[in-house]
């Protein structure tokens, strides 16, 4: 079945650099199988294709059900250079949970 | 020694609600006022501001916010750390003296933390072989040196300690972590041994969940953000700590917000990078040994957190002049918002080329489409877009190039698509771009000063 990232995650990105983070954070141990499961740095690396032009990284932090993806080149050349309107990364972590995933597992 | 201190975060920026550290002083009980001003261009823009006027180069939000909080802070002898003394802390403490003095307090200490500003001591280092490398390209900070606009040394907790100790009841300090001004409390109270690195990390990551302000009580929440109560008067969040290093992350009770698992945990992961290693220059803290529980209504304990050995190195934050830039915005409306929006794009386009002006980057976005996503946006039903923002942006070395380019915005409005509104703020002016460079120094070479201002 085909879920939305949104239905078991919320989550907040942010800046360092150049680089952006997106912490996703499941709403219970379930979601966050299907998290660690599904939503694979490479998942997220061609999701981002064309905003992230670096790797991405990913980090589990399985203690509060998130996980930490660091999206390396992917803010036009950070805070205080680049020219984009969201020039933080402030909305990256809504890109994300607007991710579509097809899971084989039941919500 | 106390059995518990209630640390109050009251600015998560420089540019935050301005009520936030008067209502945590005077909402409920607090021993600490803990306050973060310094992002990291703000240390540029202070460091601009000394150079035209020596006595300058702080918050200038603190003397101010001092008429009023000063006066409770005394009577309820709640002491306050801030990080707003930017590149002139002695200057700010300077001013609240003055602002202490028109209200009659008389024998309070400001401790006033030095030493951080190491703009003067770059050629020092070079010389030395030190050549501050940049953190992320490797290159070496000469090759910026002529353009450099401030250089700053995050200090961690300890000076502030010392303040304390020689009896400071505020602490006003340059560039420090954001997680040492509510770390620092702690050590100071409960005795803390700078060894015990589960303790640092414990002190550490309270301070994280403090230091932007209200973004752990539920602002900025991604959660079920609705389900927050009152906003408008949203509470800040109060770290109730305890000497064996478990922290509550609390707020007011007559207060809006929320703090929940979730709302700590949004800001747990708020601009972090390897959670196992939060490098401070008290310690690595491990972001996965932290664990979260909800023991009451709006408090959640924070606990079995887990730390190492710190590295031998202070992170430097240097700023530097790299060109201008400027930013236009022009609104078209239905039909065909976004048609029009792009043709205008088109047209601006081809006339800087005509023009033949040079820029290292040309930015097109359109709000209400897809400046959030950018390439992720999905297609839309364009007779149901009721209006767009064309959003262009420019940036490079030749200042006339970016102050010809402000001047090509207006004429789009009587030569270029219809439906279109939106200007009324005048040309684009160009604006300095500050870039941000970040690298290591080793401790040994740094020395925290600290100076105590009677009143």
């Amino acid at each position: 079945m085909k879920i939305r990232l949104i239905d078991i995650a919320h989550g907040r990105s942010g800046d360092k650099g150049d680089s952006a983070n997106i912490g996703l954070i499941a709403y219970d141990e379930k979601g966050y199988k299907i998290l660690e499961k599904y939503v694979t740095a490479d998942v997220v690396k061609k999701y981002f294709e064309g905003i992230c032009f670096g790797p991405v990284e990913r980090f589990e932090m399985p203690n509060i059900l998130a996980l930490n993806f660091i999206l390396h080149n992917a803010l036009g050349g950070g805070g205080t250079v680049s020219l984009k309107h969201d020039a933080q990364g402030k909305t990256l972590a809504s890109a994300l949970l607007r991710m579509e995933i097809e899971i084989e597992e039941p919500v | 020694m106390k059995e518990k201190i209630r640390i109050a975060s009251g600015q998560g920026f420089w540019g935050d609600l301005l009520e936030a550290p008067y209502h945590q002083v005077t909402k409920g009980p607090v021993d600490y006022l803990v306050m973060d001003y310094l992002a990291e261009v703000t240390m540029s823009i202070l460091q601009k501001q000394k150079k035209k006027n020596p006595e300058l180069g702080y918050a200038r939000d603190i003397p101010e916010l001092m008429k009023r909080i000063l006066p409770v802070c005394i009577e309820k002898e709640i002491k306050i750390i801030t990080n707003g003394g930017g590149v002139n802390p002695f200057s700010c403490a300077q001013e609240v003296k003055k602002v202490a003095n028109s209200l009659g307090i008389k024998n309070l200490k400001i401790g006033v933390v030095l030493g951080d500003d190491i703009l003067d001591r770059i050629d020092e280092f070079l010389q030395s072989g030190i050549d501050l490398k940049n953190m992320e390209t490797g290159e070496s900070i000469s090759i910026i040196k002529d353009r450099l606009l401030s250089a700053n040394v995050y200090f961690g907790s300890e000076p502030i300690v010392e303040a304390l100790k020689l009896g400071a009841q505020i602490v006003i300090t340059g560039r420090t972590t954001d997680t040492g001004l509510t770390l620092a409390p702690m050590v100071y109270e409960f005795g803390w041994n700078y060894e015990n690195f589960d303790l640092m990390a414990a002190g550490t990551v309270a301070g994280h969940i403090l230091e932007c302000g209200a973004q752990s009580t539920g602002g900025n929440f991604l959660g079920d953000w609705e389900s927050v109560p009152d906003m408008a008067e949203i509470g800040f969040p109060i770290a109730e700590a305890y000497p064996d290093g478990n922290v509550i992350i609390t707020k007011h009770e007559n207060t809006g917000g929320l703090v929940s698992i979730e709302t700590v945990a949004e800001q747990l992961v708020y601009e972090i990078g390897d959670p196992k290693n939060y490098i401070t220059p008290e310690c690595i803290a491990d972001f996965t040994s932290i664990k979260l529980e909800q023991v009451g209504k709006d408090r959640v304990r924070v606990y079995n957190v887990k730390g190492k050995p710190p590295t031998n190195f202070y992170k430097v934050s240097a700023a530097y002049f790299d060109g201008y830039s400027a930013v236009g915005t022009l609104t078209y409306s239905w039909p065909k918002a976004l048609t029009k929006a792009k043709a205008a794009d088109r047209i601006l386009r081809k006339r800087l080329e005509f023009l033949g002006l040079q820029f290292d980057e040309i930015r097109t976005e359109f709000l209400g489409y897809n400046a959030c996503f950018g390439p992720l946006a999905k297609e839309i039903d364009e007779d149901l877009i009721n209006e767009v923002v064309f959003r262009i942006a420019v940036r490079g070395k030749d200042y006339n190039a970016i102050e010809r380019f402000g001047r090509e915005i207006a004429p789009l409005v009587l030569t270029g698509p219809p439906g279109v509104t939106g200007f009324a703020g005048g040309r684009p002016k160009p604006s300095e771009v500050v870039a941000y460079w970040p690298a290591l120094i080793p401790k040994e070479l740094i020395k925290p000063k600290i100076e105590i201002v009677e009143v």
